[in-house]
C-alpha cells in the first residue's frame, strides 16, 4: 500500500507514520493527561469543547423545536426556561470563550511565534484541568435538575426567587474563569519573551495579535466576573444584601458588574476568528493582508474600547439618560475598528488568486454574517431604536450572527485550514465544502427570521407564544435542524480522516508562516533549530520564501 | 396531475410567504418616528452587507486562480482608502447617534398633562391601577391621543413593561420607580409583554392594552363598581396603618406634617438636600431611618413586609393630594 502525498515540495516525502512527532512520541492515557505539550493540551481542550458544543447545541434543537407550536410542542414551560439557561451557559463559558484560544491558540501561539512551548507549559496543562473541573461543576448541576436563571443570572431573581441548582452552575462558571485567566497569561508572555529572532512585532501573523488582545481581556476582564459570582453565591445562601433590595441591595448593581465583563467576553469570542480569518484570507488568495497596522491595532482598540461599553445592554433598566447617551456613543465608537477590518479582508482579495478550499468557504461566509452581525449592533446602540429592540429576538438574532455566524464560521475556518497540520491528515474537500454550504443556509434559515421576529415585537425567553408569531418560528426551527446536520458533518469526516485521510504534507496549502515549516504532525519539540525570520508576515509575493 | 399538484403547493407557499408579518402595528405617537431610524439603519444595513457581498463575489470570480502555480502582485496598501474607510463610517455612526439620541431625549420626557397610572410587576402579572380608583390585571384601559405616563416597579423580581406597538419598554425593578409615557393614535388593542425573563411563567406575563375614544373611556371610568380613588384608598391605609397618629396636619405630631410636602426640596439631619418625589417617599415608608429630618426623632418604625407596592403607591397618592410645593406657589 503506497502512501499518498499531496504536498508538492520536494524532500518531504517521509511518510508521517514513520517519523517521530507529537503525536506518537508516547503512547498512553497517561501520557496524555500529564503532557505539558502545547500541542496536546489544544486536542484535550479540542476534544472537551466539542463535547460541550454538542451537548449545548443539542439544548438549542429542543428549544427550536418546542417553538414550533405556539403553546409549545414538546416541554413545560420550566424545563423550556432550563433549556435555554443551559444552552447560554455552556455555550457561552465552554465553549465560545475557550474556542479559539484554548484549541487553535494552544497549538498555534508557540508554533508561529518559532516557540518549543508556551512560556508555563504545566501552568498551560493547569488551566485544563481547571476548566474540566468547572465543566463538571456546571454538568452536574444539568445532570441535578437544571438551571433556570438564564445564561446573564440577573438578580434578585438568581440570588432569591430561583429554586433551581444556581449555585453549583454558578461554580462552574467561576473556576473555568481561572482557566481562562492562566490561559491569557500564559500567551501574553509567550508573545513578549519568546519570539524567534528575526521576529519583530509588526512581523507577527495577526492572529498572533488577535490572541495578545484576546489575553488582555482574559486577564484583566474574568476577574471581574469571578468576583460577581462570588457575591451573587454570597447573597444567595447568606442573604447579606448585595442585589436583593428587599434587604438594602440593588440588583441593577449586578448588572453593572455581570455586564462589565461579559461585554468584553464578546470580544473574547470575536477577536480570535478575526485574527484566523486574517491567515485564511491571506493564505486563500496568496496575498499579503492589506494594511497590516490597521488590523493589528484594530484589535487592540476593539480589547480597549470593549471595557467602556457595558451600559449598552442596560438602556430600558431605568439607567439616566446621560449614561444612556455617553454608553450609546462609545458603542458606535468599537463599531469603526470592526468595519475596519471587514474592509481591509475584502481589499485583500483583490488582484488575488483566489481558491475556493473549505477553509476558505468558512472565511468568506465569516465575512457576511459577521458584517450583518456588526450592522444590525447599530440598531441596538441607537437609543431610540434599542428601546423598541432590547429583550426581543433581534437581540438573539444580533448576538448569534456575531457568535455563531462569526466566532464559530471563524473557528470552524481555523480547524479546517490546522486539520492537516494537527493531524498530518487531509479530509474530504468536497464534504467540507458542502458542510461549509449547509451551515450557511442551516444559519442564515435560523436566525435572520428572528430579526423580523424581534421587530415585530417578540420577547426572548417566551415558552409560549401569540400565534401570530408562528410562521416565523417555524422558519427558524427548520433552518436550525439544517444548521444541526451541517454541525455533524464535519463532526464525522474529520474524525474519519484520523485514521483513513490521505498524508497532508507539511503544507498543503502553500501557506506562509513558521507552523508550515514544520513536519505535519510537527514532532514534539515543533522546530529541530528555533527559526531566524527576516521577512514580513503574509509575505506571499516572496516565492520559495528566502528565509536563512 | 403533479403539475397541477406542484402548482397548488407553490401557490400554498407562495400564500404563506406573503402573510408573514414584517412590519409591528405601529399605534403611538413616536412609533412612526421611531420606525424612519429603523428604516434607515435597515437600508444602511442592506448597503453595506450588499456592497460587501458583491465585492467579495466579483473578486472570487474575477481573480479565482487559474493555475495552482499563480503568484499575485504583492499588496499595494493606500492610506487614502484606509483613511477613508475609517472616516466615513465614523461619520454615518455620528449621524446616526445624534438622531437616535435626540429621538430618545425626545421620546423620555412625559409632557406636563400627562395622566399618570401606575403598574406594579408581580410574578406573573401586571398590577394596573388608575387614580381615579379602577384597578385591573393585565389589562389597561387608556383614552386615545391623550398622554399617559406610565409609573412602575416590582414586587419581587426585575420585569420589564413593554408594548411592541407603543415602541415603548422599560425595566419594572423592585425597589424604585422607573417610568414610561405614550399617547396612543388608534383605537384598538395592543399587547403587553413581560420582556424581562422573570421565571417559570414568564411567557405567560401578558397582557392587553385598551385604547377607547374618550367618551368610552370615560364610561369605562365610571362603570363597575363605584370605586374609591387611589388617593382615598391610601388615606383609609394612612389611618389603619397608624399614620395618622404622628403625622398630624398641623404639625402638632411627633412627626413632620406631610401637608404640601410632595415636590419640595426638604434638609435634611445629615446635611443632604433632597427632593420630594415618589421614590423619596417610598423610601421614608420602607426605610424610615435613612432619611431623618431635622428637628424630628428617628422612631418611624419601618412599613417594609407589611404593605405591598401597590399600597405603597396608595399612600404616595394620598400624600400627593395633600398639596405640592408648585400648588402653593401657583395659589399666591
Amino acid at each position: 500500500m503506497s502512501t499518498t502525498v499531496i504536498a508538492e515540495m520536494p524532500g518531504q516525502e517521509i511518510p508521517a507514520e514513520s517519523r517521530v512527532n507529537y503525536l506518537n512520541a508516547s503512547y498512553g492515557v497517561k501520557s496524555w493527561l500529564l503532557t505539558t505539550d502545547h500541542k496536546r493540551i489544544a486536542l484535550l481542550y479540542l476534544g472537551s469543547i466539542t463535547l460541550m458544543f454538542f451537548v449545548g447545541g443539542f439544548f438549542a434543537v429542543m428549544m427550536r423545536l418546542h417553538l414550533i407550536e405556539p403553546q409549545g410542542a414538546l416541554v413545560a414551560p420550566e424545563t423550556y426556561n432550563k433549556l435555554f439557561t443551559m444552552h447560554g451557559v455552556i455555550m457561552v463559558f465552554f465553549f465560545l470563550v475557550p474556542s479559539i484560544p484554548a484549541t487553535l491558540g494552544n497549538f498555534l501561539v508557540p508554533m508561529m511565534i518559532g516557540a518549543r512551548d508556551l512560556a508555563f507549559p504545566r501552568l498551560n496543562l493547569l488551566s485544563w484541568y481547571i476548566y474540566i473541573i468547572g465543566a463538571a461543576f456546571t454538568l452536574s448541576a444539568v445532570i441535578s435538575g437544571g438551571v433556570d436563571t438564564g445564561w446573564t443570572f440577573y438578580t434578585p431573581y438568581s440570588s432569591t426567587f430561583s429554586h433551581t441548582s444556581v449555585i453549583p452552575t454558578a461554580l462552574g462558571v467561576f473556576i473555568t474563569g481561572f482557566s481562562s485567566i492562566l490561559t491569557g497569561l500564559n500567551f501574553v508572555v509567550t508573545i513578549h519573551k519568546m519570539r524567534a529572532p528575526g521576529l519583530t512585532w509588526f512581523r507577527l501573523p495577526l492572529f498572533i495579535w488577535a490572541m495578545y488582545a484576546t489575553s488582555i481581556i482574559f486577564i484583566l476582564g474574568t476577574p471581574v466576573i469571578a468576583i460577581t459570582i462570588f457575591l451573587l453565591g454570597l447573597e444567595r445562601l447568606l442573604h447579606i444584601g448585595i442585589f436583593d433590595p428587599a434587604i438594602g441591595g440593588d440588583p441593577i448593581l449586578f448588572q453593572h458588574m455581570f455586564w462589565f465583563y461579559s461585554h468584553p467576553a464578546v470580544y473574547i469570542m470575536i477577536l480570535p476568528g478575526m485574527g484566523v480569518m486574517s491567515e485564511l484570507i491571506t493564505c486563500f488568495s496568496r496575498k499579503r493582508i492589506f494594511g497590516y497596522t490597521f488590523v493589528a491595532f484594530s484589535s487592540l482598540a476593539i480589547a480597549i474600547i470593549s471595557f467602556l461599553v457595558w451600559g449598552h445592554h442596560m438602556f430600558v433598566t431605568g439607567q439616566s439618560i446621560y449614561a444612556g447617551l455617553i454608553f450609546s456613543v462609545l458603542s458606535f465608537l468599537v463599531a469603526i475598528p470592526s468595519a475596519v477590518k471587514v474592509f481591509n479582508w475584502t481589499a485583500t482579495l483583490y488582484k488575488g488568486s483566489i481558491s475556493y478550499d473549505a477553509p476558505m468557504l468558512y472565511a468568506l461566509g465569516f465575512i457576511g454574517l459577521f458584517t450583518m452581525g456588526g450592522l444590525t449592533g447599530l440598531f441596538l446602540a441607537s437609543l431610540a431604536t434599542d428601546v423598541h429592540l432590547n429583550g426581543t429576538y433581534f437581540i438573539v438574532a444580533h448576538f448569534h450572527y456575531i457568535m455563531v455566524g462569526g466566532a464559530v464560521m471563524a473557528y470552524l475556518g481555523g480547524i479546517h485550514f490546522w486539520w492537516p497540520k494537527i493531524t498530518g491528515r487531509m479530509y474530504p474537500d468536497g464534504w467540507a465544502r458542502f458542510a461549509a454550504l449547509v451551515i450557511f443556509v442551516g444559519f442564515n434559515l435560523t436566525f435572520f427570521p428572528q430579526f423580523v421576529l424581534g421587530y415585530l415585537g417578540m420577547p426572548r425567553r417566551y415558552a409560549v407564544y401569540p400565534g401570530e408569531f408562528q410562521v416565523l418560528n417555524v422558519m427558524s426551527s427548520a433552518g436550525a435542524s439544517i444548521l444541526g446536520i451541517g454541525y455533524l458533518i464535519p463532526l464525522i469526516y474529520l474524525l474519519w480522516s484520523i485514521r483513513y485521510g490521505p498524508i497532508a504534507g507539511p503544507n498543503p496549502w502553500g501557506a506562509k508562516g513558521l507552523e508550515w515549516e514544520t513536519p505535519s504532525p510537527p514532532p514534539t519539540e515543533n522546530f529541530e533549530e528555533i527559526p531566524v525570520v527576516n521577512e514580513d508576515a503574509y509575505d506571499y509575493a516572496n516565492v520559495g520564501g528566502s528565509r536563512v | 396531475m403533479m403539475t397541477g399538484l406542484m402548482q397548488t403547493s407553490f401557490y400554498n407557499m407562495a400564500a404563506a410567504v406573503a402573510s408573514i408579518p414584517i412590519h409591528p402595528t405601529s399605534a403611538s405617537s413616536i412609533a412612526d418616528s421611531v420606525d424612519h431610524l429603523y428604516y434607515f439603519l435597515t437600508a444602511i444595513t442592506l448597503f453595506f452587507t450588499f456592497g460587501i457581498f458583491t465585492t467579495i463575489f466579483y473578486f472570487m470570480v474575477r481573480f479565482r486562480r487559474r493555475s495552482p502555480d499563480e503568484q499575485p502582485a504583492d499588496t499595494k496598501t493606500y492610506l487614502a482608502l484606509e483613511l477613508t474607510w475609517t472616516i466615513v463610517p465614523t461619520l454615518i455612526t455620528v449621524v446616526i447617534f445624534v438622531w437616535a439620541s435626540s429621538l430618545y431625549f425626545e421620546n423620555s420626557r412625559p409632557p406636563e398633562a400627562s395622566t399618570e397610572i401606575f403598574v406594579v410587576g408581580k410574578q406573573w402579572m401586571w398590577h394596573i391601577q388608575h387614580p381615579e380608583g379602577p384597578r385591573e390585571i393585565n389589562e389597561l384601559h387608556v383614552p386615545v391621543n391623550a398622554p399617559i405616563k406610565i409609573t412602575m416597579t416590582s414586587d419581587d423580581v426585575i420585569h420589564d413593561f413593554y408594548i411592541p406597538a407603543f415602541r415603548v419598554k422599560k425595566d419594572a425593578v423592585p425597589g424604585r420607580y422607573t417610568s414610561i409615557w405614550f399617547q396612543a393614535t388608534k383605537i384598538g388593542t395592543y399587547h403587553i409583554f413581560c420582556a424581562q425573563y422573570c421565571g417559570a411563567d414568564h411567557a405567560e406575563m401578558i397582557g392587553w392594552v385598551y385604547v377607547m375614544s374618550p367618551s368610552d373611556y370615560a364610561a369605562w371610568l365610571s362603570g363597575g363598581a363605584r370605586n374609591e380613588t387611589m388617593a382615598q384608598t391610601g388615606e383609609r391605609l394612612f389611618t389603619q396603618l397608624g399614620c395618622v397618629t404622628c403625622h398630624v396636619a398641623d404639625n402638632t405630631g411627633r412627626g413632620p406634617s406631610l401637608v404640601g410636602l410632595y415636590g419640595k426640596q426638604e434638609k435634611l439631619r445629615n446635611g443632604d438636600t433632597k427632593l420630594v418625589d415618589e421614590a423619596l417617599i417610598r423610601q421614608a415608608i420602607v426605610t424610615p431611618n435613612s432619611i431623618i429630618l431635622p428637628n424630628y426623632p428617628p422612631i418611624m418604625p419601618t412599613f417594609q413586609g407589611q404593605i405591598n407596592e401597590e399600597q405603597v403607591l396608595q399612600l404616595i397618592a394620598y400624600v400627593k393630594s395633600l398639596g405640592t410645593e408648585e400648588r402653593k406657589t401657583n395659589g399666591k
